[in-house]
């Protein structure tokens, strides 16, 4: 992500699409603003080993600095999505109780998070414990400033959404061919496809506004750019049969 | 409100092996039923009775049926598309038999070239062999959820021939989204229209993961009350339709959703994985599984 300026610069920026950036301190949000940046993210966990591992912080230290980076986005009009990271199960505590996830969940939303995307990090959740951890989070934040990031590490992602659409979810964040792989378990997938996504949304009737066929021309595209094969199953069903 | 135990049906040497490109010997084949009877799995499909003309793959049914250990209290059922099958797998020890039809004209006369109500007629003469022999019958129904041919499928036409098939003496209905097109929105749809004519507790769900959607597809036929799933192990079977494409959902990732949802399977799931990689191993192929992928740090 070396390139960041750049990349915000040289993109063609179509009214009404919103191109969020992550900025883990005040130093990164005064670049990303100075690159033209309109919304920007912040990453906590539900974890304190995870914190420490990956940011070097305890949690209660990365939300001081994310409040810096709220202050002065909420001075200048910016709008803040929160992450909270192993939501569902952390690489190195294992389980994590919903409780903690709620409290993160709330901190950030309290610093002025209009959103909170809930990532299953390591993808080790289920269907039972989504529910469990939506019905602790539910009960500290409003659903509709509630977003899922599942990843597929365990094939679960697509039955987790389900079940979080199915408790009145309706924002939920994916990556096109299931681009990114998972740190924490060499070869193993991470990010739901967003194709796939689509498709279960669409055989649903839930609208999305997004073009399937779209997406799965971008998809084929960076697939195609990165010499890899896509991990979206709608794509690899699709291509292969010479339809599209 | 989800069911307290499923009843997990392993496809696996069957559907599976039958959709792999390589032929496999026969003592792997037996290999890997015996290693499925260690997991705690109660059915376990073990061969097909079909012309070997028409599947290669599976010719070596006598002797696979003959050469695997039959554990107490695991049923390990067979297809049969005939009499002719049929007399020929009791012959070998079957102890209960599949027969297989279809919610689509297209698709039946495409795969074995007569129209569903022929193919039915057909199976009146297995139900009468099988009721006479004591041996119970599970009935499958393709292309529940579309149709490679067809296209959509109605959910009335998989009500009929559903319920032809219990009526005939079928003990249970496996529902099979063939090509895994089916989302929760028609798995949804198929069975509220299926439950009107065939009670839940005699229908089971057979989804293939081709479009990803099958453990999504999976999760609303068990809210809707099925309690019996069809998988396979490591995922074996590829598409017939779509080239390169996935086909069977994989049974360590379904026992891995029903683990995270607290409903009791009695399948060990560390000794799934250690099949799963058995089998890939000896077909020197890719796991399908990705809880298998995710586990193995290799």
């Amino acid at each position: 992500m070396a390139d960041h300026k750049e990349v915000m610069r040289g993109i063609e920026r179509h009214p009404g699409v919103q191109y969020p950036v992550l900025t883990p301190n005040l130093q990164g949000f005064h670049s990303a603003i100075a690159a033209g940046a309109t919304e920007v993210s912040v990453f906590g966990a539900a974890s304190e080993s995870f914190s420490k591992m990956n940011i070097n912080c305890s949690i209660e230290e990365s939300i001081e600095k994310f409040e810096e980076v709220a202050k002065s986005a909420r001075n200048m009009n910016i709008p803040v999505r929160g992450y909270v990271s192993c939501a569902l199960g952390c690489p190195y505590e294992g389980n994590i109780i919903p409780a903690k996830v709620a409290e993160v969940s709330k901190r950030l939303y309290s610093i002025g998070c209009y959103e909170i995307s809930l990532g299953d990090t390591i993808g080790v959740g289920t269907p039972g414990s989504m529910k469990k951890m939506l019905e602790a989070v539910m009960k500290e934040i409003p659903l509709s400033a509630l977003a899922v990031h599942c990843h597929d590490t365990y094939g679960q992602a697509l039955a987790n959404i389900l079940t979080a659409i199915q408790m009145g979810i309706s924002v939920v964040d994916s990556s096109v061919s299931g681009l990114g792989g998972c740190p924490y378990a060499k070869g193993a997938t991470g990010n739901v496809a967003t194709e796939d996504v689509i498709y279960m949304l669409n055989g649903l009737g839930i609208n999305t506004g997004v073009n399937l066929y779209a997406v799965m021309e971008a998809g084929n595209f960076i697939c195609t750019a990165l010499n890899k094969r896509t991990n979206s199953k709608v794509a690899q069903a699709s291509f292969n049969t010479g339809t599209i | 409100a989800y069911p307290r135990r499923v009843k997990v049906v392993e496809v696996g040497p069957r559907d599976g092996l039958q959709n792999e490109k390589n032929v496999v010997p026969t003592p792997v084949k037996i290999s890997l039923i015996d290693m499925l009877s260690e997991t705690g799995l109660q059915v376990i499909e073990a061969t097909s009775f079909v012309s070997p003309k028409w599947v290669p793959q599976m010719a070596d049914h006598t002797e696979v049926m003959q050469g695997i250990r039959k554990v107490p209290g695991i049923s390990y059922p067979v297809l049969t598309p005939n009499l002719k099958g049929f007399q020929a797998a009791v012959a070998a020890g079957a102890k209960e038999v599949s027969i297989f039809g279809a919610a689509s004209e297209l698709f039946t006369r495409k795969n074995i070239n007569c129209s569903i109500e022929e193919s039915l007629e057909r199976f009146h003469e297995v139900m009468a062999a099988a009721r006479a022999a004591n041996i119970p019958v599970r009935g499958y129904v393709s292309c529940v959820l579309g149709c490679p041919y067809e296209g959509k499928i109605s959910a009335a036409k998989v009500a009929e021939v559903s319920k032809k098939m219990y009526s005939m003496g079928c003990y249970e209905i496996s529902l099979g989204d063939t090509i895994g097109v089916g989302t929760p929105g028609s798995m949804r749809d198929m069975l509220s229209v299926v439950m009107q004519e065939v009670p839940v507790g005699a229908l089971a769900v057979h989804c293939h993961d081709t479009y990803g959607q099958a453990l999504a597809n999976i999760l609303v036929a068990l809210q809707m009350g099925v309690s019996v799933v069809d998988a396979s192990v490591a995922g074996l079977g590829g598409c017939p339709y779509a080239q390169g494409a996935s086909g069977n959902v994989a049974t360590e990732d379904l026992v891995y959703m029903l683990n995270g949802l607290g409903i009791h399977t009695g399948v060990d799931l560390q000794k799934l994985m250690d099949t799963g990689t058995f089998i890939c191993t000896a077909l020197n192929r890719r796991t399908n599984s990705k809880v298998s992928q995710a586990s193995c740090r290799l």
